[in-house]
């Protein structure tokens, strides 16, 4: 039980008043980010991030820097509901499942039990994941220890054939916009041979492309963009949260116990994998809606079709950090960020980080337990509070959020050219959106790049070239292999209900 | 039912991003290959990777280019309505952005931030001056508290604030 031990040690870390205090101002302004239009977990977190440089300094920073951080991604997770429920607004992608049930439920003049229902579920899927991480992650990490650069170079294919494989839109606009990622991450000077690449003769290209600022031109503009779409009022339905319905709807919770695991487990499978959060949701609200007694109703309004979803989604969003801290893959673009947040912080992510700074490690699961507890608090006794931000009139809060995403790029490096270059990501995320080019993988793409990158090069440098130094072991055999299965999925797929000679099975997510 | 005018159809506009994708597909090609693809005298040149990805670019714009043509939707793309929207937000962010950066007088961030929100206020929300003052200016104010003074992260400055005395 050496988890335990660690953990505790953790504990001790995140106990103190200093860390205490910036979970709960990340948990506010993470549901502040995630109610906002135009802001969530990902860009809301590359805007941050840069006030976190001269904090990780300080000796024990990075901890807190992450406990900062990391909080803002959970109070986002929460925040999302919010708008789902009262405004039919999902604030993330997982959370569209979340609109089915819990929008109908506050027309009804249930919205204080959806609400409670959706943040109750929040935490318990969150839970069920840090325990995940808790106790499996040391055990990926020590695993991990053995891998050379064909095992890493291996993973990385695992998780960017898994968007091709899981993505419900074409593989073929999954790996364009993948690869766009790739490609932009190679612009700028090449680290090994000193060569610049794709800069034709611009200055500025040669310290080449931040994801950050990719993450807040195609999250933060194109998401502004496309709710404009909409119009420019918010219609929403009143929040009033009372303890009575709290605690009704608490009393009423365990009812639905068997969906409670089933999310949690189908969120913590799916959010190891890359891209696996919105799939989760999806999927657990089909799979409730089908064995579910009171299927037949669900999307009229039914506290089930509000758990089950958002359970998964923050199962998944939370598990998508193990695969980010053991093996330096995150699972979600929000992860991503957060990864990038460990290099500038001068962290190496992956499995080492757990021999050379369990502080850190540990602190950050820590604080997920103590994060989470104080985010359930937070959202339950300010609702009126976070819903009352949605009231205040677009021509107010529009330009406040480009402001803010100004500043955000702007303080990444201090160059004014991200700035012009966000506009730019902006509406470039517009229409991606729109034409169903995903987005997640280009901005993961453009994490990883050059660490994919590296580790193909040195691979083909230990191999003289040669392309079977990926099936030179079982263990980098078997994650290749099952790499190509994800990567050729639909075509597998697609043959296999030819030979059942059914139509191609579609996620349930009416 | 509303009868809006399209500006172009999701199908061409498919045919406009796959095609831009290909273009630039065949530059990280041609670029990949200016710098060597090869395998070199210590390992693989610069260019032995990205040449795969800009090829991978080109086989996967190519196949989406064709699905476009062939059985592209003739959906609008965007309403002209929505379209007048989001230029309403589109246009005066780039002369903000300019106001901030431009190669003849750069105002710093914080006074276009204020113009910025106060320009918004006026013509969309319709508010009275002081309001729009107070909100404006409060909230850029916040900011400047937050940046260069709680976190030191100093952001670009002007003619104005260098007259107060911070630069």
């Amino acid at each position: 039980m050496q988890e335990i031990q660690s953990l505790l040690g953790g504990f001790a870390v995140a106990l103190s008043w200093f860390n205490l205090m910036l979970m709960l101002a990340g948990i506010v302004l993470g549901v502040i980010i995630g109610v906002l239009p135009g802001l969530g977990g990902a860009n809301g977190v590359a805007i941050l991030l840069p006030l976190t440089f001269t904090m990780a300094q300080q000796p024990g920073g990075a901890t807190s820097a992450i406990i900062l951080l990391s909080c803002i991604y959970w109070g986002a997770l929460f925040g999302g509901a919010i708008t789902s429920i009262l405004f039919n607004i999902p604030g993330e992608p997982w959370s569209v499942a979340t609109t089915f049930d819990g929008y109908p439920l506050g027309q009804k003049g249930r919205a204080g039990a959806a609400l409670t229902a959706a943040f109750t579920s929040s935490f318990v899927g969150a839970l069920v994941a840090v325990l995940l991480i808790t106790f499996l992650s040391p055990i990926v990490a020590k695993f991990a220890l053995r891998f050379g650069p064909p095992e890493f170079f291996s993973v990385y294919l695992l998780t960017f054939c898994a968007f091709v494989g899981m993505s419900k839109g074409s593989p073929f606009k999954t790996i364009s916009s993948m690869m766009l990622g790739f490609a932009l991450a190679a612009i700028g000077m090449d680290t090994v041979t000193g060569q610049l690449r794709m800069t034709f003769g611009f200055e500025v290209l040669i310290k080449g492309f931040d994801f950050l600022i990719a993450v807040i031109g195609l999250f933060g503009i194109g998401e502004i963009l496309l709710t404009l779409e909409e119009g420019l009022e918010f219609k929403g339905t009143q929040a009033k949260l009372n303890m009575r319905v709290v605690i009704d709807t608490w009393k009423e919770l365990p009812r639905y116990w068997k969906t409670s695991i089933r999310s949690s487990a189908v969120g913590c499978m799916m959010g190891i994998v890359p891209g696996g959060a919105t799939p989760a949701s999806f999927m657990s609200y089909g799979l409730a809606k089908k064995m579910s007694r009171d299927g037949a109703k669900f999307g009229t309004g039914m506290v089930e079709g509000v758990v089950a979803p958002e359970t998964a989604a923050h199962a998944a969003g939370t598990s998508a950090l193990l695969p980010m801290l053991t093996l330096g893959v995150p699972g979600s673009p929000t992860a991503a960020v957060l990864l990038g947040g460990l290099m500038i912080w001068g962290l190496q992510p992956g499995p080492l980080l757990f021999i050379e700074k369990p502080d850190f490690v540990w602190g950050l699961i820590a604080s997920m337990y103590l994060g989470n507890i104080v985010g359930l608090i937070v959202v339950l006794t300010c609702v009126p509070f976070f819903a009352a931000i949605l009231r205040v009139p677009f021509s107010i809060i529009a330009p406040v959020i480009l402001v803010i995403c100004a500043i955000g790029a702007y303080t990444v490096h201090s160059s004014m050219f991200d700035v012009w270059l966000m506009v730019v990501f902006g509406v470039m995320g517009y229409i991606f959106k729109k034409l169903d080019y995903p987005l997640a993988p280009l901005v993961l793409a453009l994490v990883l790049g050059d660490r994919a990158e590296d580790s193909f090069r040195q691979s083909m440098l230990m191999s003289q070239g040669d392309m079977r130094i990926f099936y030179a072991n079982s263990l980098v055999g078997t994650i290749t292999t099952l790499s190509l299965l994800l990567l050729f999925w639909p075509i597998i797929s697609m043959g296999i209900d030819l030979l059942r000679g059914r139509r191609a099975p579609t996620i349930d997510n009416e | 039912m509303q009868q809006e005018k399209a500006v172009g159809s999701v199908r061409l506009w498919e045919i406009i991003v796959a095609a831009i994708f290909l273009v630039f597909g065949a530059i990280v090609v041609w670029d990949s290959r200016r710098l060597g693809a090869q395998w070199g005298s210590d390992g693989p040149q610069a260019g032995y990777f990205p040449f795969y990805i800009g090829a991978i670019i080109c086989v996967a714009s190519l196949v989406n280019l064709f699905s476009a043509v062939a059985k592209g939707s003739r959906d609008a793309f965007v309403e002209w309505g929505q379209l007048r929207l989001i230029l309403i937000v589109m246009v005066p962010t780039l002369v903000y952005v300019a106001l901030m950066d431009n190669p003849w007088y750069s105002l710093g961030m914080y006074v276009p931030s204020i113009v910025f929100i106060a320009f918004f206020m006026r013509f969309l929300g319709k508010y009275g001056w002081p309001k729009i003052v107070a909100v404006s200016v409060g909230t850029v104010v916040a900011f400047f508290v937050m940046f260069e003074i709680w976190f030191k992260v100093p952001l670009p400055k002007g003619p104005i604030e260098a007259a107060f005395g911070f630069a």
